[in-house]
């Protein structure tokens, strides 16, 4: 094999467990599209790469090529929150659509429904999926699209999202996985949690029927 | 539009019938509450819980692929973990094959197959690398081994492990972090999906197939219809489907949205397990029928979500937009996205239809077709391949349309060749390749050129799916071979004897 695996590094590759998240405050871009799957926030061309960051030039790529794609405008540069419309992150498990997403720049998605496997991607690796009414997310595009400059404030302590005049109790309530949430508030890795089940998982294994199937070269 | 509208939602109790009847009497722990099929495969599989906390549940079978696990096995070894059971895994090249020769020119696809091969040595993870007589793509290979059994819990990094439902497994798609999960603990930590009961009903017309089933199904509930839920798809037509014809079914299941499709396992499932290379034989085959015999939905369940789908008046089928949702029937028109009621659906049918390059009204069997795609892990099966080549024997591809067929393992190569299919195929003037994922994903050499039209066999027709600004049409197998044939969307009845 003439290539080698290229060793890990914190280059490329992250420490374990996500980014920690508390509350996020940024501006935000409007993306009125249903229905967008991971193939076009990563095309699959981008998946052959071994590394997990690396991917700012792999998000949306094929929609970049239309002239004055929303994400682009300059108006919008350094937003990091992502607004889209129904059924964000359908379709393939490739986590490297949420990979892209934090190396453009984006640390939450505001949308109406989410794709299971994406969701899950995205809390494991600190990007935060906030599933809103489609009426609030169109309050929050238009405000958007008027005002590029306006913030929005995602506070995952109290699960609240403000914007403007949409502060305090006038603010909207959103409900994470709440595993997920904890972990994600002191930026923990799942594998530790799961790791300290070790009694539990020896326990299971043992009670295993022998006709279940392995790979052993002996079977 | 003929897709079935006749459908019925309903919250309540399944009807004790035939398809739910148990062969044996059920075991003790199933004596007490009625629980459906996911119900107990689910908590057969529970190592541990806690209020507050996800469930955490054993993983029976781990299949991986060069396309998703290199970042996981990069993980494990920063943080100085090993693979659990490295003999509950196993490793196949698929996703970044070539299908025409094994020499791999692209140095960043070579790169990630070498890392894969690096990875599965320095762990013990077997490993079915191209050219081995038992590689292919991972959702065609484990259920041909034998691998998957009936009350099995199966996860991949890949969305389409819902295919492995079909044996009555509980089968989940996941992200690369819950590779690294499943590879460091053989535990998947999960909260349990809400049930949803899909009974085909009515009678199966004989040109329509599995495929066409689940397409009238996203069709039906919207690729967001299943999400949060595992389906069972229940009743005699299913019942009626061959493990293949099944596996079908379950592998579309991620298309509406769902965690995962389920069929309970019958006679059908136990027959084709019996004799494959990792089936259990003997007195653990009795013990295993035993524990398989019990995994049915019970009488009187509940299920969060039943859906019943009228399939008597259902004709072949064909997406037409960039969604699978977006579809009609093959002898239909381009439907007109002014006749939908719903704003956004309207303008996302707006937008299909632009990029479809397609005008409302247009009859779909005037569509000229470029490519002809059969394969992929939804039909690269032997039963696709001997479907398409009964249409196509004698019979020639029609000029200026390319047909290439990409059989989903090399067994399934082998044996197609053993029956001469190839041999119809090529004497068609169709392209007979080596397994892979091909032209599915627009990830390997296989790929579209430019905005070139293709009927294809595979599960998704995203935008630029199959390459660049590909226009995908997904069909069922001898729908791909009739529109070879005629150079145009086509079905079986269309051609001349
Ligand atoms: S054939 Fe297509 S859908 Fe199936 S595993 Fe390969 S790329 Fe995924």
């Amino acid at each position: 094999m003439p290539e080698r695996t290229p060793e890990p590094s914190p280059e490329n590759h992250p420490p374990a467990g996500p980014t920690p998240f508390q509350v996020y405050t940024a501006r935000a871009v409007a993306l009125r599209r249903d229905n967008i799957d991971t193939d076009q926030i990563v095309p699959a061309e981008f998946c052959k790469r071994v590394t997990k960051s690396g991917y700012a030039d792999a998000l949306f790529a094929r929609w970049r090529k239309e002239p004055d794609f929303i994400v682009d405008r300059p108006e919008h540069r350094g937003a990091g929150v992502l607004l889209a419309g129904r059924n964000f992150g359908i379709g393939s498990s490739r986590e490297h659509a949420v990979w892209a997403l934090k190396d453009g720049g984006f640390r939450v998605v505001i949308a109406t429904g989410f794709g299971d496997i994406f969701q899950r991607n995205a809390m494991n690796n600190g990007l935060l999926p906030v599933d809103q009414p489609l009426s609030v997310v169109e309050l929050l595009m238009a405000e958007v699209e008027r005002d590029p400059e306006r913030e929005i404030t995602v506070d995952l302590v109290n699960c609240r999202l403000t914007t403007g005049r949409h502060q305090g109790a006038d603010g909207w309530d959103f409900a994470v996985n709440e595993r997920a949430r904890q972990l994600l508030l002191k930026g923990q890795d799942a594998i530790s949690a799961t790791l300290q089940r070790d009694a539990s998982i020896a326990r299971y294994e043992a009670g295993r029927p022998d006709w279940l199937p392995t790979l052993r070269p002996t079977d | 539009m003929s897709i079935p509208r006749t459908t019925a939602e309903r919250s309540g109790t399944t009807t004790p019938g035939k398809s739910a009847a148990p062969e044996v009497p059920a075991a003790p722990e199933a004596a007490a509450e009625p629980r459906t099929l996911a119900e107990k495969l689910w908590e057969s599989h529970v190592v541990h819980r806690a209020p507050g906390e996800p469930d955490l549940l054993y993983v029976d079978l781990h299949l991986t692929h060069e396309a998703t696990s290199p970042q996981a096995f990069d993980g494990l070894r920063l943080a100085g973990r090993g693979v659990r059971r490295p003999e509950l895994t196993l490793a196949l090249e698929d996703h970044n094959v070539p299908t025409d020769t094994h020499e791999v020119h692209d140095p960043v696809s070579r790169t990630q197959l070498d890392t894969l091969r690096a990875n599965c040595a320095a762990h013990g993870v077997e490993l079915y690398p191209m050219g081995h007589h038992r590689q292919g793509i991972v959702h065609v290979v484990g259920p041909q081994l034998g691998l998957v059994q009936p009350g099995m819990t199966v996860v991949c990094g890949d969305s389409h492990t819902s295919t492995h439902g079909a044996f009555g497994a509980l089968a989940f798609g996941i992200g690369t972090s819950d590779v690294e999960h499943v590879l460091a603990t053989q535990c998947l930590a999960i909260d349990r999906p809400r049930t949803m009961a899909v009974e085909f009903t009515g009678t199966l017309p004989p040109e329509v197939g599995a495929k066409d089933l689940i397409l009238a199904l996203i069709a039906r509930i919207g690729t967001n219809g299943g999400r949060g839920h595992m389906i069972e798809y229940r009743g005699e037509i299913v019942r009626g489907l061959s493990m293949e014809a099944r596996m079908t079914l379950c592998n579309m299941t991620i298309e509406a949205g769902a965690r995962a499709g389920l069929i309970a396992p019958d006679r059908t499932t136990f027959a084709y397990l019996a004799g494959r290379p990792h089936a259990p034989e003997g007195a653990r085959r009795d013990a295993a029928l035993a524990h398989w015999r019990t995994l049915h939905t019970d009488p009187g369940a509940t299920f969060d979500r039943t859906v019943t789908v009228d399939v008597s008046a259902l004709t072949p089928l064909v997406t037409w937009g960039t969604n699978p949702g977006q579809v009609a029937p093959v002898a239909g028109v381009v439907p007109d996205p002014e006749e939908l009621a719903d704003p956004q659906a309207r303008q996302a049918a707006h937008r299909a239809l632009h990029y479809m390059d397609l005008t409302p009204g247009t009859a779909l069997r005037e569509l000229a077709i470029d490519v002809v795609f059969l394969g992929s892990c939804t039909n690269g099966r032997i039963e696709d391949l001997r479907a398409a080549a009964g249409v196509l024997r004698g019979r020639r591809v029609a000029d200026g349309t390319r047909l290439i067929v990409v059989p989903g393992s090399a067994q399934v190569r082998a044996q197609a060749e053993r029956e001469g299919l190839d041999e119809v195929i090529t004497a068609a003037g169709g392209e007979w390749r080596l397994p892979g994922c091909s032209m599915c994903l627009g990830m390997n050499a296989d790929r579209l050129h430019g905005a070139q039209r293709c009927a294809s066999t595979s599960n998704r027709n995203y935008e630029g799916r199959q390459g660049g600004q590909a226009r995908t049409h997904l069909v069922s197998p001898s729908v791909a071979a009739a529109t070879a044939v005629v150079g145009r969307l086509a079905v079986p009845a269309d051609l001349v004897p």
